[in-house]
Formats: structure tokens, sequence, C-alpha cells
């Protein structure tokens, strides 16, 4: 058996998961030994917009929004500098015609299997399955390392948004990395 | 969906699920069919029954038997590295996973333009 700390072997006992990763900690922890001012993460206060969903998954439309990077082969692909840019995926495309580009994680899995950052083949097997009522006939796609959130609260957001109310969507599914 | 709770927390999504893997894997595992498809119910499951504003539900799935893992996120390999910064250097080109994505994407845009990519910028909009 491989060894664990002290803590780890506590928390296995106990059924417990450790903390998450403070990833807005480390961040500002990495910008400092770099000598970068910190980095300002978008903060909203307050209670947030909520919209019940109104109807039975089983009835339901669902949408797939996901800033991993995902591009179509044919489609001219994700830049690495404040891409604004978003991509229509149809929801019948083939899994082999799907590719991964972003600068801020380690794609080796996401290459392997798309479904881990863009759970397609996911959704379409519960449709399937009448599980949800249907997916939606177009997926968004962008490389979410975008460092202005401005840009992407005034210009990238709403012309997403825009898109999932024509497409009558009840709800959407999105999927960050 | 969620793998970064406290971006999330500080987002303030109006309701969310929290999947404790490491980034690039917020549906769950490659090759793992049915864990991404429990991932998936237990998402649209929160879509039913969370009712207050902001939750952030921590779905049950661990990475690995132990959480090693996180140790190294985002840390110096070593102390010769502490200030080394290591961070992919941004360009405007596109940055095509196989070459022959590029070739693709150029017949595209020369016959009829990529219909399927929507650029809002200014500086982009001539691409189309």
């Amino acid at each position: 058996m491989a060894k664990i700390s002290l803590k780890e072997w506590y928390l296995q006992k106990h059924h417990m998961h450790s903390e998450p990763i403070d990833y807005i900690q480390r961040t500002f922890e990495q910008y400092a030994r770099l000598g970068y001012p910190p980095y300002q993460w978008v903060n909203n206060p307050g209670e947030p917009p909520f919209v019940p969903l109104g109807k039975a998954l089983r009835d339901a439309r669902v949408g797939l929004v996901a800033s991993g990077g995902i591009y179509r082969l044919g489609q001219v692909a994700f830049h690495y500098k404040d891409d604004c840019s978003f991509r229509l995926i149809p929801t019948t495309v083939k899994l082999n015609e799907l590719r991964v580009t972003h600068f801020a994680y380690d794609l080796t899995d996401a290459r392997a299997d798309p479904n881990v950052v863009f759970p397609l083949e996911t959704l379409r097997d519960l449709a399937e399955l009448s599980r949800i009522g249907e997916l939606s006939p177009h997926a968004y796609t962008f490389m979410g390392g975008i460092y202005s959130s401005r840009k992407v609260k005034e210009i990238l957001a709403p012309a997403i948004a825009d898109r999932l109310v024509k497409d009558r969507v009840d709800v959407v599914i999105l999927v960050p990395v | 969906m969620s793998s970064a709770y406290s971006i999330t927390r500080s987002v303030n999504a109006p309701r969310a699920v929290y999947l404790d893997f490491p980034l690039g894997h917020t549906a769950g595992k490659p090759g793992d069919k049915a864990l991404q498809r429990k991932v998936m119910i237990d998402t649209l499951s929160a879509l039913d029954t969370i009712q207050v504003p902001g939750t952030i539900r921590t779905l049950p799935y661990r990475w690995a038997t132990t959480d090693a893992w996180k140790d190294k996120v985002m840390r110096p390999a070593s102390e010769k590295k502490k200030h080394a910064d290591d961070r992919v250097e941004r360009s405007t080109d596109p940055q095509y996973q196989f070459e022959g994505d590029r070739q693709a994407a150029e017949l595209n845009l020369a016959d009829n333009g990529c219909t399927d990519c929507i650029w809002l910028e200014p500086q982009d909009l001539g691409k189309q």
C-alpha cells in the first residue's frame, strides 16, 4: 500500500474530502513571486439572478457552452491573446472532428477525450435515454483565457446569450475550465 | 459545472456543481463514460433541486485516493525556479492542435469564410 500522510489517512477514514484548491489565492501567490500586481478576479457580490427551470428536464431543450478552447476541424483555431471570438459547433458533430487548444491547462486528457471539457457525447446519450428533452442543435465554445473580464461581460457573453435565446434553449450547461 | 471552487464562489453563479478534479476535467475523467454520465446526471439534478441562489453543490467523486496532486498546482517545481515565468507566451496567431487543421481552416476561409467562427471585435471582423 502506498504511504499516505496522517492527514490523508484521517480524511479517508472519515470519508472526507480535503479542501478545494484555492485558485484565487494560488494566482495571488504566483503573481507575487513573479513580481506582478495581483490579478483582479471577477467578484459579483449579493444574490445572483436565479430563474427556476420551470419544466421537467425530460421536456427541456438543453444548451451547451464550454470555455475549454474547443474548435472543429475546418474552423479557425483560437489564439492565445484575449481571443473574444466563439465557435458554433453542431451537436451532431463527429467526436473525431473536435480539437482543443488553450494555454492555461494540460490538454492531454481533453485531446484524448473531449467529453471531459465538452460533455457532448454524455448529453447526446442522456437525450437518447430521455433524461433530457433534447440537446440544442448548436453548442458554443470559446477559449476562456481572456484577461479582460470587461470584454467578456460586454462583448462575448451577450453575443452567446443572444444565440442561446434564438436557439430557444430552456437551460444551458456551462463548462468552464 | 466547476472545478475551481473559489472562482465560482467569487463569480457567484446562480447555481453550480463543484467537481474536485484537476483543471481540464470539469466533466469527468477521459474514457470513463460511466463517471462522465454520473457527473452530468448530478449536474442536471442540481437544476431541479437547488433552491437557494448562489448554491455550489460539491459532487461526491474523487480524482485519486489521495489529494497529493493538489500540492504542486501553480507552485514552482523547485526553489530555483521560483521566479521563472513558465506560462505560455501569448500571440494572436491561431493555435491549431494539428498542422492539418490549419490547412483545412485556410481552405475553408478561401472558399466561403468560416461561417461557424463568430468574431466580435473590430480588428477581427475582416476575417469573416
